[in-house]
């Protein structure tokens, strides 16, 4: 049987994580179970959810989220419609039990390829706050996350925030999932979209991921460049096209899907994505602004 | 080292308890081993099916993956919490008149959530109630009920409706029986009763499709281990180490001997304290595999040169089917219209929510030899007490069968799984065993549905009247034969589906090969069958420019008709009355399917049809039932029931039949269920035979009492029983007599007074080509459904579903509209998400079974053709739900698209993958 620390103070954890040797850190236990099932557990564990590090809090030019903040949490929380895409992964993560319990941090820390929290985090160029006892780091989501079941985090530092920077006013986004059931659904593709506005109607910038087609969740690049300056309508979907798709995308046949399936439906999400953000955006600029301006 | 464990307080139901246990030991094992709260049930220990949930101040969680640390200073609140003062909550209340529980197992999940969902929004939505239980899986329901009693919560409808007088209860809606217990936690499932000083069994198994292997010097592990009391292997059967359904088909060894023929095979047991046989880890035990290549489908078993999956199984065929009827190329010759297909479905595995489980002990018995005593889930008491007999080398009087509740069957758990494990470890070591297997073991270890190759042609004539028919199915039986030999034979005679045809010729093959074994799943291969009938049809209706549905009311037999097997029915064939009360729905929906489509470019409706046919009990064999009713000296009325309630919900109906036969009502009986010390010979809960076999049995029995009863006080038919106390009191106009029980001498149940009834529905032999009489009665259905095609995704979303079954007479009319909605759930399953892979799909993740989000609006019609051998006139419903379901789905996609799946299941990236080659959108 393995240790079980269970920290009120994060000097305490980074501590126990740089002094003690590698443990297995817990939070949710919504990923830790699952691959213990039928077998005593034996791991070094460090519990992290007596931590200070849960809440949401508006800090200058970014959202700061921290690491314990619960799905249940962060869909309940009043957030701005730039979060509606991970709002909407929040609501689809297993079932509400699982939502109550597992965390943002923990599931990019868990790293599958279809986690479903890598899309829209991507789609917000969110950031990665790890501390250790050696000191504090940012690394970019994208680069947190670096292969199935690998991220940069090393074994002495702990996840203590997701950084959300802000984008421009109006900016909205939107998630799109797709599974063979409508509940406790593993994704068979996702994708998360956002887009930013120049303030006359057209795009600023636009970020775009797919999720499950790749080992680790991938923006597409050359789609985002093509969407650049365009106007902000339903036609923004016509712009994805299968070589945007290509380029970054290795999807597998598995259980849930042929990888020849997964292109084919990505790009479907993708222009649904585009179609559905474009419309509601164009149908938004038409009424009156918001005087505070706030995105 | 419990004795490390901390102690950790937190607040349980109200009250503060201290427990002591590791930190990390999930809160769901701390409730139920330390605490004795065994109403939280384990499904799965990972999440996926939510049967463990429990508020956590006040938040619904799976308790399967919080730490006990985690609940320190915290509130739980388990199913036992629910009630107050004894008093069901107004949830449990709505769940018990809705019939919201069948088997149970899901139960306090679903209830937990729901009082999440309910103490934040009182009065919710249908979507909200769905959103809020979509995280607990049920298998029995069909979630139907379970939605519609969350919504009727904050109503003021109170209790359940009161139990029916005498004479009344046939054909009310009766609460069940055992309704309360699956509510409050108190139902005792196949984990929830070990006891304390149990011995714990881990069963190692093989992690390869086929090898050979040896062990090794377990001496090490031994040495290791303290804990460890014992290492099974096969030399410690006392008897034949081998087991199976039928006498020639004692094919799989209880431990492998040599060689493994599938993934997931018993090789060894552990047996020692709970956490010693989880903490060894399956690498640490001296097993030298040799991987042979395994034998994987039929196409590769029946190829030049396959090994043999087992050797005396020359071409790996362990047994054929044939039927042949008429003149098969006159039908052809006389057709105007032809259609034939190739169609493939899947393993499916059964999913039932409560894992296998039980405890055995050894027990002396006085003066005589020992027996042994096996508590445990279980579908078939007295099939297991013959086959634990055999394995044992015991007299069958020698060993007990005690059902425990059984939280989910459909056929899984008609063979043997734990039985012969803990009662040889319990009989060796003098010590009770117990033995749970986890989620992937289970889902590895034990039977399947057969995926099937059929391919099937079929004709009419001009005017839509089918002249020929001809299938040939191939099933892929796995590495041994379990129910192998059911379903060869009930296909061929089920294949053309419930329609007249002059000309047949049907035949089938079980197969060996190197995957789990195939054995019993609802339907026995039929529903496999109906999907390529139904298809075939439709195409033929199409050709013919004749109405789906009125195809089918043009062939549906009827009573005087000839089937496949020359039986020609006398009774109780009400498929042409089913059609037609479709019929105006049908139209509706086709009408509103086609206009939505005008205007959708990427979305689709379609509607479908199909029909069903299916024999209760046996195929021409015989599987007699005999039921007892006893009425004590205290005036106690029991029924001693063999039949075991699987959440189909026989311990109800039974009652329901015995009481109207009595003359006695229904809440007066007590009952034993499946106990093979206190009942009689039942049979099996399969086949769709309890309420047709069983139930007839039981309304012998009633008869028989009564008729003693009468005879008693000289009272003729008409008189009127009434019990008060000990006495029995006869009325018949103005005369009352009284019996005084007390007074008469008592039988070894102690009853005073007792009836016994046996039914034996009446077959006959099928001859070479298959004719005869295979049964007594069958049950007919017609179901239409929706779907909505997401032609560039394929998803597919079953919108509506009408169920039209003739089920002879309904003695309980909720029971069996939840045996429809919980059918109709698993043949969407079937038809769209259910595949098991060996070695891949082990779990309930990755293995996908219908959510409450999921089965659509079910609209159920009662067609009553009464059986005239039936207990007041019923037959069996159980499987008949399931098998129109996935043909009618697959007809709607057809309908929406105009393309045809011919593999179930009928995944998204099939769907897409067939519209795209049938020139659909990009």
């Amino acid at each position: 049987m393995g240790s079980y620390l269970r920290p009120t103070e994060l000097n305490e954890a980074l501590r126990a994580l740089g002094a003690q040797g590698p443990r297995t850190i817990l939070a949710g236990g919504t990923d830790f179970y699952p691959a213990r099932v039928g077998r005593a557990i034996d791991d070094d564990i460090l519990d992290i959810t007596a931590l200070p590090l849960r809440g949401i809090e508006s800090a200058g030019d970014h959202w700061r989220i921290g690491a314990l903040t619960t799905w249940s949490q962060l869909a309940a929380a009043p957030l701005p419609p730039y979060f509606d895409a991970l709002k909407a992964a929040a609501r689809e993560v297993g079932g509400v039990q699982i939502q109550n319990a597992g965390t943002l941090a923990g599931n990019l820390c868990n790293a599958s390829p279809a986690a479903d929290g890598v899309p829209p985090l991507l789609a917000m160029d969110a950031e990665i706050e790890l501390a250790s006892a050696a000191g504090e780091r940012r690394v970019p989501l994208a680069q947190f996350v670096t292969g199935n079941r690998k991220t940069a985090r090393r074994a002495d530092e702990l996840v203590t925030a997701i950084r959300v920077p802000k984008p421009a006013a109006g900016t909205q986004s939107a998630f799109l999932k797709l599974g063979a059931r409508r509940y406790l659904v593993i994704s068979i593709v996702m994708v998360a979209a956002t887009i930013e506005p120049d303030g006359r109607g057209q795009i600023l910038r636009a970020r775009v991921a797919v999720g499950a087609c790749s080992p680790a969740a991938q923006r597409l690049g050359a789609l985002e460049s093509a969407l650049g300056g365009l106007p902000i309508d339903a036609r923004l979907a016509t712009v994805a096209c299968a070589e945007h798709l290509a380029q970054t995308l290795t999807p597998i046949d598995d259980v849930r899907g042929s990888a020849h399936y997964r292109n084919d439906a990505a790009l479907t999400l993708v222009r649904r994505a585009l179609a559905g953000l474009g419309a509601q955006m164009a149908t938004n600029a038409d009424r009156p602004p918001n005087p505070k301006g706030a995105p | 080292m419990t004795s490390l464990a901390p102690t950790i307080a937190l607040t349980v139901n109200g009250r503060a308890v201290t427990v002591h246990a590791p930190p990390a030991a999930r809160l769901a094992h701390v409730l139920r081993d330390e605490l004795g709260l065994t109403g939280t049930k384990i499904g799965c220990d990972a999440g996926d099916c939510g049967a463990c949930t429990v508020l956590l101040d006040g938040k619904q969680v799976c308790a399967c993956l919080v730490p006990v640390a985690q609940a320190a200073g915290r509130t739980v609140t388990t199913v036992e919490g629910l009630a107050e003062n004894g008093q069901l909550s107004a949830l449990q209340q709505a769940f018990h008149r809705h019939g919201a529980a069948q088997c149970g197992i899901c139960t306090p999940g679903m209830l937990m959530a729901a009082r999440d969902l309910l103490a934040r929004n009182p009065k919710p939505s249908a979507n909200e109630a769905m959103d809020a239980l979509g995280g607990v899986l049920c298998r029995c329901t069909g979630y139907r009920k379970i939605v519609d009693a969350v919504l009727d919560a904050a109503g003021a409808n109170g209790a359940a409706a009161p139990a029916p007088a005498a004479g009344c209860a046939v054909g009310a809606r009766m609460a069940k029986v055992d309704g309360v217990a699956k509510l409050t936690g108190a139902e005792s499932y196949g984990a929830d009763g070990f006891p304390d000083d149990a011995l714990h069994l881990r069963v190692v198994r093989s992690p390869h499709h086929r090898a050979r292997f040896a062990v090794g010097d377990l001496k090490p592990l031994r040495a290791k281990y303290p804990g460890l009391v014992d290492i099974l292997g096969w030399r410690d059967v006392p008897g034949s180490n081998s087991f199976g359904i039928y006498p020639t088909g004692k094919d799989q060894p209880v431990l492998a001997q040599d060689e493994v023929r599938y993934r997931g095979e018993a090789v060894l047991a552990l047996v020692g304290d709970r956490h010693t046989v989880y903490a060894i880890r399956d690498d640490e035990i001296p097993i030298a595999w040799t991987r042979l290549e395994p034998v994987m489908g039929v196409a590769a078993a029946l190829g030049a040169g396959a090994p043999r999956v087992q050797a005396a199984k020359q071409g790996n065929v362990l047994t054929r089917g044939h039927l042949a009827k008429g003149n098969l190329e006159h039908g052809w010759r006389a057709a105007s219209f032809k259609a034939e297909g190739v169609f493939q479905t899947s393993f499916v595995e059964h999913a039932y929510v409560e894992p296998e489980a039980g405890w055995a002990r050894r027990a002396s018995a006085g003066d005589g030899p020992d027996r042994i005593e096996i508590h445990v889930t279980t579908q078939t008491p007295y099939m297991d007490r013959d086959e634990i007999a055999h394995v044992m080398g015991l007299q069958k009087d020698q060993v007990r069968i005690v059902p425990t509740a059984c939280g989910g069957g459909f056929g899984g758990k008609l063979d043997l799984s734990v039985q012969p494990l803990i009662a040889i470890a319990a009989w060796k070591l003098g010590r009770p065993v117990a033995c749970t297997y986890t989620r992937p073991e289970s889902m590895a270890a034990t039977t399947k549905r057969h995926p099937a190759s059929i391919r099937a042609r079929a004709a009419c004539a001009a005017d839509g009247k089918l002249t020929a028919f001809e299938m040939h199915a191939d099933f892929d039986t796995g590495a041994y034969a379990s129910w192998g030999p059911t379903v060869a034979d009930r296909v061929p005679v089920h294949a053309t589906g419930p329609y007249f045809v002059p000309n047949v010729k049907n035949t089938s093959m079980a197969v060996h090969t190197n995957g789990p074994p195939s054995g019993a799943f609802r339907g026995f291969g039929v529903p496999q069958a109906a999907i390529a009938h139904e298809a075939l049809y439709d195409m033929l209706a199409e050709k013919a420019g004749i109405d789906p549905l009125e195809f089918r009311l043009i062939n549906a037999i009827k009573r005087g008709d000839a089937t496949a097997t020359g039986q020609v029915l006398q009774h109780s064939a009400g498929l042409p009355q089913c059609l037609v009360e479709l019929r105006p729905r049908w139209a509706a929906w086709r009408r509103e399917a086609e206009a939505f489509n005008a205007g959708s470019t990427a979305l689709k409706r379609g509607v479908g049809i199909a029909c069903m046919w299916y024999g209760c009990g046996n195929t021409s064999m015989s599987n007699p039932s005999t039921m007892r009713i006893g009425i004590s000296r205290e005036g106690k009325v029991t029924l001693y029931n063999g039949c075991a309630d699987i959440g189909q919900g026989s311990n109800t109906i039974m009652i329901q039949i015995a009481a109207d036969a009595l003359g006695i009502a229904a809440e007066r009986f007590d009952y034993v269920m499946g106990d093979t010390d206190r009942t009689a010979d039942a049979g099996k809960s399969s086949a769709s035979r309890q309420t047709f076999v069983s139930g007839r049995a039981t309304q012998l029995a009633g008869e028989d009492l009564r008729r003693k009863i009468l005879r008693l006080a000289n009272a003729g038919d008409g008189a009127t029983l009434a019990l008060e106390g000990s006495t029995l009191a006869i009325s018949e106009g103005e005369t009352r007599r009284v019996v005084d029980l007390a007074a008469l001498p008592a039988d070894r149940n102690g009853d005073a007074l007792a009836g016994e009834g046996t039914f034996d529905p009446p077959t006959q032999k099928l001859d070479a080509n298959g004719q005869g009489i295979p049964y007594a009665t069958y049950a007919f259905a017609a179901q239409i459904a929706e779907v909505e095609v997401d032609l560039e995704l394929g998803t597919v979303t079953v919108r509506r579903i009408a169920a039209a079954h003739d089920v002879g007479r309904a003695i309980n009319p909720t029971q069996v509209e939840g045996q429809i909605h919980g059918g109709i759930a698993q043949g969407l399953g079937l038809a769209l998400m259910e595949e098991y892979l060996p070695g891949r799909t082990e779990n309930l993740h990755d293995y996908l079974i219908p959510t409450v989000g999921d089965v659509p609006e079910i609209e159920v019609i009662f067609v009553e053709d009464p059986e005239p051998l039936g207990p007041f006139g019923a037959k069996g419903i159980g499987e008949p739900a399931l098998i129109p379901t996935a043909p009618a789905i697959f007809g709607a996609i057809h309908h929406a698209t105009g393309v045809r799946m011919h593999f179930a299941p009928a995944t998204p990236h099939r769907v897409r993958e067939a519209l795209v080659k049938a020139g659909g959108p990009r």
